[in-house]
């Protein structure tokens, strides 16, 4: 029953079919804590309608009550980023509140102040629930109970998938250095380093890696041995201060690869930033104590630029759109602009690890926000395990969750301090860059576009635990897996919903995408998606659906016939040998 | 090695002349002595050849090119390599009559020179000095061919230049296009697809017989009459020779056919759509103005009295606008290198914006959910105009018919709409291909926007055959001249859905009978129109006709009416059926421009293993695995009637591709299938994004004390 389920709505309105039904669905351990009639909500796009406001300690929910279809508001509260009350009361006490959310949507209510002054209007109570983590509450996702069949804080284990990639072998080892988070509490507690390097070594460089983020492995190329390293820049700072360490891990992990003399390090920042860093004591590695290693910066820019240029975004197409404009206006918030540069940085690691044969070392600054991206993207692209959705579970897991990009700090759950400078969408940019490939790869990805939402609205939602937390040890220590449900036990309990119905599995193909602006679209299904215009002229995956259903249809109906011709053969044995039953070639079956 | 990112790869001017030298050429050259020749077509002439010409390879970084020998003939420029010709490449869609290397004349757009690394466009003045070091040939199609003349011998390469020059720029007569040369006949019987191929040819209905009109005219229940008075062009030269016009029409002979409604298509409530010519008038004119009058009340009678009329010279932009805008905008897609793509790439965004061209499909798009709004909704019937009446009324008609009725989005049903609408509706294509070279591509983008519902996915280039296609010639819709039965599979677009009756299977949500009436709640049959009711009464019938001309139609193209937006809309919230009205979704997001058709030449976008071909190869294999069930079935099962399916069958094989060789998304469109499997690294992105304010170079993080509660 979908209605009970978590479901993140995907239009803004949903339509209900019989009105008189209270259809509030309620989720396990949710309990309504305010509601009020008369309402009116100032829908951008179909003007205003009254209707009644609940505030739970999971969701906003409006229901119209003035108009046939009935429909109504659905939205998790951890969406929101901001509400706020707008001027003063009118004339006729008439008050008017904001909703900034997290989903690229403004709303707006006009209430009644209540008579009585000592009552809490509607939109307190929500401001209280909005911001749990401000109030001094916890998170809905540790009250939410819900059990599924599958428990999603299984999905990921280090050692078997290092496994998978043929690990630990002659040239790499576990290390247990970080088994209690001591030498980096950002990281994971499974490391992989080169077996020459010992844990001592290893404690000196990350005194020379910002936030001890030190040089380890992130992938290694089944046939060339090629591996992608991640890390955090050295803290070389102004007098170039070296470290013998450092330079002896890089030199290992360039051996590690017999297939190349040479080891790039790719630094996702421009350059000119790169360099400022020395001024505040961290920097980059220099060709004088790196020998054999190439150096490239990636242009990337940093949290800050990518925030605004979401927020112009969202004024470009939310509410209304302007016609007249609207290419030179997309073009204006340079969106695309940070996509493309992050898919070349992306396609350029890939292409060294699968064309040139070489490792590479990827860093930024902490190396949790644009290294991440960089790696997972070129993850993605030379390892088909990635685009299947466990492979991709795993990818999420391991890239961002347990290597510490710092959710918390980045999406603000339960924080009311909307203006915070850490907030940034980084995780939504990357996910935007697996969009694009999906786009360009329709094939290739088991998941589909709404397995992709589904994580973002989940990344806002605080329904699940998978996203909360800044690292794997806080993680450890606030009991998220022991008191929260996973997003993957919910997902992979309903998997048909997310499949992509033309996959196809190529288990060797690597992937190159075309990175120029011309092949990037903007993702209008998750960036316009409240427009009501914009909504898909034609459901082409329910096509595809039906073909697939016809198919397996007929596959049956053909079994039976062969069943039977092959029963009334043998039982008529006697007969002239008949003409065989024509071997039907098995078709596979993706669904 | 430090190398500052993207910066690093520098956008060098490329020097073409590199790295093979002359010697090196001859000495090569020497041993295979041997003559090479197109295989030319019946009827087509050999002007002139040179030999060695280089043509670079666009799709390599390095510049390099392939030594052959460049011909000019009657029909095309081609090129043959001197190489042996390499690993056969997919050819699945190969056209027969020209290859990779082939250009006619007739597409061929521009020529520059360069001399002295400066370039110039050729025109029939330049030819006549000296020839120039490269040449560059900008094709219609969007292709772009670049040949060095430096290696061959000077008397050659003049005269090839020159050959070429004359036989492109020169203006001709008619009868020198290739099309009455042209001797070719498709082979009977060489495969089993010909009966089919036959069928098909014979199904497209070409309306150069009343029989054809008067089937039309049937098949929507028209109620008009057919003229047949132009049979020798005596009425006039601009009509065609069978047409259809309003009943009430009695005077065909004055004004030359000026202003004559003609007939287009009726919608099932009985109102229908015209168009018409009708040049602007003067005030002195009075006579003039009361015959347009009597025609559009003729209109009006056709069914209850009611009419609308639009001059789209008013409410679209001229045909020089669109020429102009076509213009700028094919400019971002005839580029000649890396460098310059990754340059335009930055300003992609606004320069499309700045040619303006998307726009102008939007406009056409939106005035044609004007029309389909009037006959779906208003059941009123509709007469465009403008003063010629066959270049943008051929645009709005064909798409408007294309929105409401499904036939015309078959394969067949369009060819036959092109047919109708601009072959014998008389669009000028030999004025406008060869100066504007423009309308023909409208209807073929619009078409894209309902790419699902449109069979006419693979829309491939016209041969100069069609588009100077007196009816002597073979017919471009005779699609075996130029593909194999093979490569007409890809015509078919695998998801459209046939209005099938018997199958129940396919198609579980049950579809109610009326289906073109499902879209909308129209007015009942004979109730009239709320606004357009009139008595048959010319005074005022005439005054109220011009108060609704110049009322209802005045929207400024920016700002689509509030009605329209509430027709799409209202449209929008009911079930989608494929075989009644579809609408496009028009809002800028929702309008993109067509990749397959302007991007397919260039290497930059290819996609290796992706695009929309993994798709299309994933479909044709389940298609035909449905296929070959159904028909396992039908031999099993005798008591079944045996409904053989009419669709093509759809041979997956053609498109299986095994992980050594992928397809690239611009499948069919490019032959180099099997280049190097690299990615393209774009160069330059340094200047792409500078981001000069604060924020840029603020710190990373802003505190590092974490707060988690």
């Amino acid at each position: 029953d979908r209605s009970s389920g978590p479901r993140v709505s995907d239009t803004e309105l949903r339509v209900y079919k019989d009105p008189s039904k209270d259809e509030l669905p309620l989720l396990p351990e949710e309990l309504v804590q305010d509601s009020a009639k008369d309402v009116t909500y100032i829908c951008p796009f179909i003007g205003p309608v009254r209707g009644s406001l609940t505030v739970t300690n999971y969701r906003l929910f409006f229901r119209c009550t003035d108009r046939e279809p009935v429909f109504g508001l659905d939205l998790p509260l951890g969406g929101l980023s901001r509400v706020e009350k707008i001027g003063a009361a009118s004339s006729r006490g008439d008050v008017s509140y904001g909703v900034v959310c997290k989903d690229m949507r403004n709303l707006r209510f006009v209430h009644k102040e209540p008579e009585n002054s000592l009552k809490k209007s509607v939109f307190e109570v929500l401001m209280k629930f909005a911001f749990p983590v401000s109030n001094n509450m916890s998170l809905f996702a540790f009250e939410y109970k819900q059990v599924f069949p599958e428990n999603g804080w299984k999905v990921y284990d280090p050692l078997a998938e290092y496994k998978r990639q043929g690990l630990p072998n002659e040239s790499w080892r576990i290390s247990k250095v970080n088994d209690h988070y001591e030498l980096c509490d950002s990281y994971p507690a499974t490391l992989f380093v080169p077996v020459t390097i010992t844990d001592e070594e290893l404690r000196r460089v990350s005194s020379f890696r910002a936030k001890g983020r030190i040089p380890v492995l992130s992938w290694i190329h089944p046939e060339s041995q090629a591996a992608v390293v991640r890390a955090s820049q050295t803290m070389v700072g102004q007098n170039g201060r070296r470290c013998k360490e450092d330079e002896k891990l890089l030199q290992a992990i360039m051996d590690a690869n017999a297939q190349s003399h040479k080891l790039f390090i790719f630094d996702a920042r421009p350059s000119v930033n790169a360099a400022a860093n020395k001024m505040k004591g961290g920097g980059f590695e220099s060709e004088d104590a790196y020998q054999n290693a190439e150096l490239v910066f990636l242009d990337i820019h940093n949290i800050h630029v990518m925030r605004e240029s979401l927020r112009k975004l969202k004024d470009v197409v939310y509410p209304n759109i302007e016609e007249s404009h609207w290419l030179s206006n997309l073009e204006s918030t340079h969106w695309l602009e940070h996509i493309k540069l992050i898919l070349a940085g992306a396609l350029r690691i890939a292409d060294k690890v699968e064309s040139g044969k070489t490792s590479v070392v990827v860093h930024c600054s902490d190396g949790w926000d644009r290294t991440p991206q960089l790696t997972s993207l070129a993850l993605i692209m030379l390892d088909s395990h990635y685009r299947t959705i466990r492979g991709f579970q795993i990818l999420l897991e391991k890239e961002w969750l347990s290597f510490g990009h710092r959710f918390q700090q980045r999406v603000g759950h339960g924080d009311k301090n909307h203006t915070d400078a850490d907030r940034s969408p980084i995780f939504l940019q990357f996910i935007d860059c697996v969009w694009q490939m999906t786009r360009q790869f329709p094939a290739a990805f088991e998941f589909n576009e709404y397995f992709l939402i589904t994580i973002l609205d989940h990344l806002y939602s605080c329904l699940f635990g998978t996203f909360l937390c800044n690292s794997e040890q806080q993680r450890l220590k606030e009991e998220v897996p022991k008191r929260t449900v996973s997003l993957w036990s919910f997902v992979n309990s309903q998997l048909e919903e997310f499949v992509n119905p033309l996959y196809v599995h190529y288990p060797s193909h690597v992937l190159f995408p075309t990175v120029g602006i011309r092949h990037l679209q903007l993702w209008v299904s998750y960036y316009i998606r409240w427009n009501p215009r914009m909504r898909p002229q034609e459901p082409v995956h329910q096509r595809y659906k039906e073909l697939l259903a016809k198919r397996a249809e007929l596959q049956k109906r053909v079994e039976e016939l062969q069943r039977e011709a092959a029963n009334r053969m043998a039982s008529s044995s006697s007969e002239r040998a008949g003409s065989p039953t024509r071997s039907i070639t098995p078709v596979q079956t993706f669904v | 090695m430090l190398s500052l990112g993207s910066g690093g790869a520098k956008s060098t001017k490329p020097s073409f002349v590199s790295y093979v030298t002359p010697e090196e050429i001859k000495s090569e050259k020497d041993p295979p002595k041997q003559e090479k020749h197109p295989d030319l077509l019946p009827g087509e002439v050999e002007f002139c050849s040179a030999n060695p010409i280089l043509k670079y390879t666009q799709d390599d970084l390095s510049q390099r090119g392939v030594f052959g020998t460049l011909f000019c003939t009657n029909f095309r420029v081609t090129f043959i390599s001197d190489e042996k010709p390499q690993e056969k490449t997919d050819k699945t869609f190969k056209n027969k009559l020209y290859g990779e290397n082939d250009i006619p004349l007739m597409c061929v757009d521009h020529i520059y020179g360069v001399y002295d690394e400066k370039r110039k466009l050729i025109t029939g003045g330049l030819v006549k000095n000296k020839y120039p070091s490269k040449m560059i040939i900008h094709c219609k199609d969007l292709r772009v061919f670049q040949f060095s003349l430096t290696f061959s011998k000077e008397e050659d390469a003049k005269k090839i230049f020159q050959g070429i020059a004359h036989h492109c720029l020169e203006e001709k007569s008619l009868k020198c296009v290739f099309a009455f040369s042209y001797m070719g006949t498709p082979s009977p019987g060489t495969d089993l697809s010909f009966c089919r191929e036959m069928q098909w040819k014979q199904e497209t209905v070409m309306f150069d017989s009343p029989e054809d009109w008067t089937q039309e005219m049937k098949r929507t229940k028209a109620n008009c009459r057919l003229v047949t008075e132009n049979e020798n062009f005596e009425l006039s030269q601009r009509l065609p020779k069978y047409f259809v016009i309003p009943l009430t029409i009695g005077d065909l002979f004055s004004y030359q056919g000026k202003g004559l409604p003609i007939w287009c298509w009726s919608h099932y409530s009985g109102c229908a759509l015209f168009k018409a010519s009708f040049p602007p008038v003067t005030q002195e004119d009075g006579d003039f103005q009361k015959h347009l009058d009597t025609m559009i009340n003729a209109v009006a009678h056709n069914h209850l009295y009611s009419v609308k009329t639009e001059d789209l010279s008013e409410s679209l932009p001229n045909i020089q606008d669109i020429q102009q805008s076509y213009n700028k905008f094919k400019q971002f897609f005839l580029i000649e290198n890396s460098t310059d793509f990754w340059l335009s790439d930055v300003k992609w965004f606004s320069s499309l914006e700045s040619s303006g061209w998307l726009d102008i499909i939007r406009q056409c798009l939106q005035k044609a959910v004007e029309v389909v709004e009037c006959l779906e909704k208003d059941n009123t019937n509709v007469l465009i105009t403008e003063e010629e009446g066959t270049d943008l009324c051929c645009v709005i008609s064909s798409l408007a018919q294309i929105m409401l009725d499904p036939y015309y989005r078959t394969l067949m049903g369009f060819q036959s709409l092109v047919q109708k609408e601009w072959v014998a509706g008389c669009h000028a294509f030999l004025d406008r291909c060869n100066h504007l070279h423009q309308k023909d591509k409208e209807v073929i983008i619009a078409c894209s926007f309902l790419p699902v519902s449109s069979d006419a996915i693979l829309q491939p280039e016209k041969s100069p055959l069609a588009q100077s296609g007196p009816l002597s010639c073979p017919t471009v819709w005779d699609w075996s001249v130029q593909f194999d039965s093979k490569a007409q599979n890809f015509f078919f677009n695998p998801l459209y859905l046939e209005k099938v009756k018997h199958d129940r299977a396919v198609r579980k949500p049950h579809k109610p009978k009326h289906q073109r009436n499902l879209s909308l709640p129209s007015t009942a049959f004979k109730t009239p129109p709320k606004k357009g009711f009139f008595k048959d009464e010319t005074d005022s019938l005439k005054k109220m006709l011009r108060v609704k001309r110049l009322s209802r139609w005045r929207g400024s193209p920016d700002a689509p009416t509030a009605t329209t937006r509430e027709f799409f809309e209202s449209w929008q919230h009911r079930p989608l059926d494929y075989h009644g009205l579809l609408l496009p979704c028009l809002d800028g997001p929702a309008v993109h421009i067509w990749m397959q058709r302007y991007l397919r030449w260039i290497p930059e976008v290819y996609i290796l293993g992706g695009g929309s071909v993994a798709v299309m190869t994933k479909l044709m294999e389940l298609l035909s695995q449905v296929q070959d069930l159904k028909r396992v079935l039908e031999q099993r099962d005798s008591s079944q009637a045996a409904k053989l399916d009419h669709r093509p069958y759809f041979q997956h094989r053609l498109l299986s591709f095994d992980s050594s060789g992928r397809l690239s998304s611009s499948f069919p469109f490019a032959y180099t299938c099997y280049r190097s499997f690299k990615p393209i690294i774009p160069t330059g992105l340094m200047q792409s994004l500078m981001v000069t304010d604060s924020l840029a170079s603020q710190e990373d993080e802003a505190s590092s004390v974490v707060s988690f509660v």
